[in-house]
């Protein structure tokens, strides 16, 4: 960890009893924040604290309500990105932004691209961009498109523009939920260098394993409220928890006692899976009431594999059964229709439609059982929708609010609403917890488990280790598209999982 | 953001408040105001003939809109409906001139719009093409099959029952009017209360996520394009009964026309989000506008200005207040 430099320097960032509203919503509701020099400042809180709506703030993106800014000493107004970036300000948003189309050099030094007389320099373009980019991952290659690059190492590229601007306040929002631990550690690695130059960097992450690792200090934010600044160092998880929760929450649940000898037939029976380009020989089944796991590193082939199942990519060789009755799925409607239901990954482009209400996109899968001659029951809707929005505690003021206004975890229950409506007896999951707050994933993880109990067959696609262990009963773990192993019970552990991922 | 318990019974908010919320409403105001000026601009304008003959004018540019706003949710655009009006024009003029009854001639005419569209709409969902693509080739097919079967000339002289749709007043209100008004009706109860309607909404907010729902995109996609091939083709018989007369050349650059009313009417060409209402509201501003400008003794080279103004003003405002309507969804 850097040095802190000396307490009577201007702190890099003081934000002073920032305020904003939104009809209907207090988002801040006084947040005070103060950032110094070189330091890594963590900024936890639940989805909904308002982390997101200060930093939009600071990134010049939503004007505030009330309270003052100072950079260096020196009272700012951020009416706009560019002047953020003026100020030399960049912020790493959650969401990507790259353009699909471009090349990760474009993308790198978008907005700044080396030219001669308007004329891009193609020659320093490459160059810039791969030294922006190479203390992160050497491995990418510049010239070749954004879009076709997967989701970590999207986020990557992301992290190296931000990186390139030579800004001196650093924001990053869950900068690692798309790295793998080895891209973490080297972005860790690169921070710690930055900062040691005096950069400071605000950091945004619900891990709380990283936190510590890569935080000098840390503010809580509840309720719009900021309720606790401290050093990382004099405090522990349980502290930092309860300052965010305001409740006591075991942050890892013990697993589930395995299951009794007598065990329920397979479910989901998957024998010989490839596909042309990424799985090979894939092979796995999942019991009814059980939670498989299926470990690896990114690029192992986890997503892959569900979304064969759920027929979006064709299968070379292989079959897939449901309760022993092969399955011929050419579509997700195949799939949907033989009981199977897939929360993906990236549920704003996967899952929802952001502007269409919760009621909406909870019918969407079963508008033909809601219908009748092809005209909706609307009370039916309704009360499917009620229904969920109470059992699953999403939190919305009615039905027919849109989606994108709801916080993260809010947003995945309604996916989740909208496979339990379809009475999905095969739900594949695919990261569920990805970017939700620890209450939230706590809620995720329970209702996981209460499904399980009511006999859905689980499969759980997760990079986030402690979360496949304490949630599921197996563990398949994958490497280079293939299943390298299968741990069961007490042989699940961090170290098992890891060495059969590595392929150590 | 959102901290309150799940209130889910909370009160629809009142009739008022949710109107001046809608998407309409500004280009509902919009409307109004242009009224209102004509108004006061000119005594001739708020009589109930011209206000009649306002209406009757909309009918052409408004039926051929309805279909239009379907495609345009999707996210998609159908360049060929003008050509789509010729087209089935000429067949519905062929078959009665053939010694068949109208019905007959009204089917035969349907079939052809409905035939065009679905195939634009296969073009689209399963030749992949953009819709900017297949439907400007079929734009070109449909004006070149038009012109064949009519031998290039007009073809006129049809029985009285198709010319009473364009002289028959139900109550004064011309019967034109009132199939139009018809027609919107139908289409805003297949958007909102309809399977149909949902999929519509859904393929333009987020087709990959409609895809994974089990929604059947590339039929809805044909199903769609049909929709706008057989708005189309009710155009056709609007404009026959109102001309007498079939043209292959009829219907040029209608589809901009229709295109214009969708978007004025606040519907955005990315999909996902509109109405039919504001359709209508957006084919009656282009009307009114026509009206008032000849009545104010414009001359309609000046009119196509305005009219291009109107356009952008339009768009400006929504995309405007759609961003207040944004902060402010409750």
């Amino acid at each position: 960890m850097s040095a802190i430099p000396p307490l009577h320097a201007p702190p890099r960032l003081r934000m002073t009893g920032i305020r904003k509203a939104f009809p209907g919503v207090r988002a801040l509701d006084g947040v005070d924040l103060e950032v110094l020099p070189g330091e890594v400042h963590v900024l936890l809180g639940e989805n909904g604290a308002g982390k997101s709506t200060l930093m939009q703030i600071l990134a010049g993106a939503c004007p505030r309500d009330a309270g003052t800014l100072e950079l260096d000493g020196r009272v700012v107004t951020i009416g706009s990105p560019r002047d953020a970036r003026a100020l030399r300000i960049a912020v790493i948003q959650q969401e990507l932004q790259l353009v699909p189309e471009l090349s990760v050099a474009e993308n790198v030094l978008l907005g700044r691209l080396p030219h001669r007389l308007g004329v891009v320099d193609r020659a320093a373009l490459t160059r810039h961009a791969a030294s922006a980019l190479a203390p992160l991952d050497p491995d990418i290659d510049v010239r070749q498109r954004a879009g076709a690059l997967r989701l970590g190492a999207q986020q990557l590229v992301e992290i190296a523009r931000a990186l390139s601007t030579d800004a001196q306040l650093l924001v990053l929002d869950e900068p690692t939920s798309a790295l793998t631990d080895r891209e973490t550690t080297r972005l860790f690695a690169v921070l710690r260098t930055l900062t040691s130059r005096g950069v400071s960097v605000i950091y945004i992450s619900h891990r709380l394993d990283e936190v510590f690792t890569i935080g000098d200090r840390v503010t809580v934010l509840r309720d719009g409220r900021s309720v606790a600044t401290m050093p990382l160092a004099d405090t522990d998880r349980r502290t930092l928890i309860r300052a965010m929760t305001d409740r006591e929450v075991t942050e890892t649940t013990p697993r589930r006692a395995a299951h009794s000898s007598a065990l329920p037939a397979e479910r989901l029976t998957v024998r010989g899976l490839c596909t042309h380009d990424v799985l090979h020989d894939v092979s796995l089944h999942v019991r009814a009431g059980e939670i498989v796991g299926v470990a690896g590193l990114l690029g192992a082939g986890r997503t892959e594999v569900a979304r064969a199942i759920f027929g979006i990519d064709p299968i070379g060789a292989g079959t897939i059964a449901i309760d022993g009755r092969m399955l011929a799925l050419r579509t997700p409607r195949d799939a949907i229709a033989a009981g199977l239901g897939f929360v993906t990954e990236d549920r704003k482009r996967e899952g929802l439609l952001l502007d269409r209400s919760v009621q909406e996109n909870i019918a969407l899968p079963v508008l033909r059982s809601l219908s009748r001659w092809g005209v909706m029951r609307r009370a039916a809707e309704r009360s499917l929708a009620t229904g969920f929005i109470t059992s699953l505690r999403v939190r919305t003021p009615t039905p027919r609010q849109p989606v994108r206004t709801l916080s993260g975890g809010n947003q995945q229950k309604v996916v989740l609403a909208k496979w339990l409506a379809t009475g999905a007896r095969v739900l594949l999951l695919d990261e569920p917890t990805r970017g939700v707050d620890v209450g939230a994933k706590e809620e995720m993880h329970a209702l996981i488990r209460r499904l399980a109990s009511e006999g859905v067959a689980i499969l759980l696609l997760s990079s986030d280790l402690p979360e496949l262990l304490a949630l599921a009963d197996r563990t398949y773990v994958m490497r280079d598209g293939r299943v390298v192993g299968e741990l069961q019970g007490d042989a699940q552990s961090a170290e098992q999982v890891m060495a059969l991922a590595v392929g150590a | 953001m959102i901290r309150s318990s799940p209130n889910v019974d909370a009160p629809v908010p009142p009739l008022w408040h949710r109107l001046l919320r809608s998407r309409e409403a500004g280009t509902g105001v919009g409307l109004l105001v242009l009224c209102l000026g004509l108004w006061i601009a000119t005594p001739f304008f708020a009589t109930v003939d011209n206000l009649l003959n306002v209406a009757e004018q909309s009918t052409i540019v408004g039926t051929l809109a309805i279909g239009m706003t379907f495609v345009i949710l999707t996210g998609g655009i159908d360049l060929s409906v003008g050509s789509v009006v010729a087209l089935a024009g000429v067949v519905l003029a062929l078959v009665l001139r053939g010694g068949h009854g109208v019905p007959l001639a009204m089917l035969a005419a349907f079939a052809a719009g409905i035939s065009a569209g679905a195939i634009n709409g296969a073009l689209v969902a399963f030749g992949r093409l953009p819709a900017f693509i297949a439907t400007l080739g079929m734009m070109s097919v449909a004006r070149g099959v038009a012109l064949v079967l009519a031998d290039g000339r007009p073809i006129s002289g049809f029985p009285d029952a198709l010319r009473a749709l364009s002289t028959t007043r139900v109550g004064g209100v011309p019967v034109s009017v009132l199939i139009m008004l018809a027609l919107f009706a139908l289409a805003h109860f297949v958007l909102h209360y309809t399977m149909l309607g949902r999929s519509t909404y859904a393929i333009g907010g987020n087709e990959e996520a409609s895809r994974l729902a089990g929604i059947p995109v590339a039929r809805t996609k044909v199903i769609i394009y049909a929709i706008a091939g057989a708005s189309a083709a009710a155009t056709a018989v609007l404009l026959l009964a109102r001309l007498n007369s079939a043209q292959p050349i009829a219907g040029i650059g209608y589809e901009l026309d229709a295109i214009a009313a969708v978007v004025i009417g606040g519907t955005s060409l990315l999909g996902g989000a509109g109405s039919v209402t504001g359709t209508l509201i957006g084919a009656l501003i282009m009307s009114v506008l026509r009206n008032g400008l000849n009545l104010l003794g414009v001359s309609s080279y000046v009119q196509q200005i305005a009219i291009g103004v109107v356009i952008v003003v339009a768009v400006l405002v929504d995309m405007a207040l759609h961003k207040r309507s944004q902060t402010l969804t409750v």
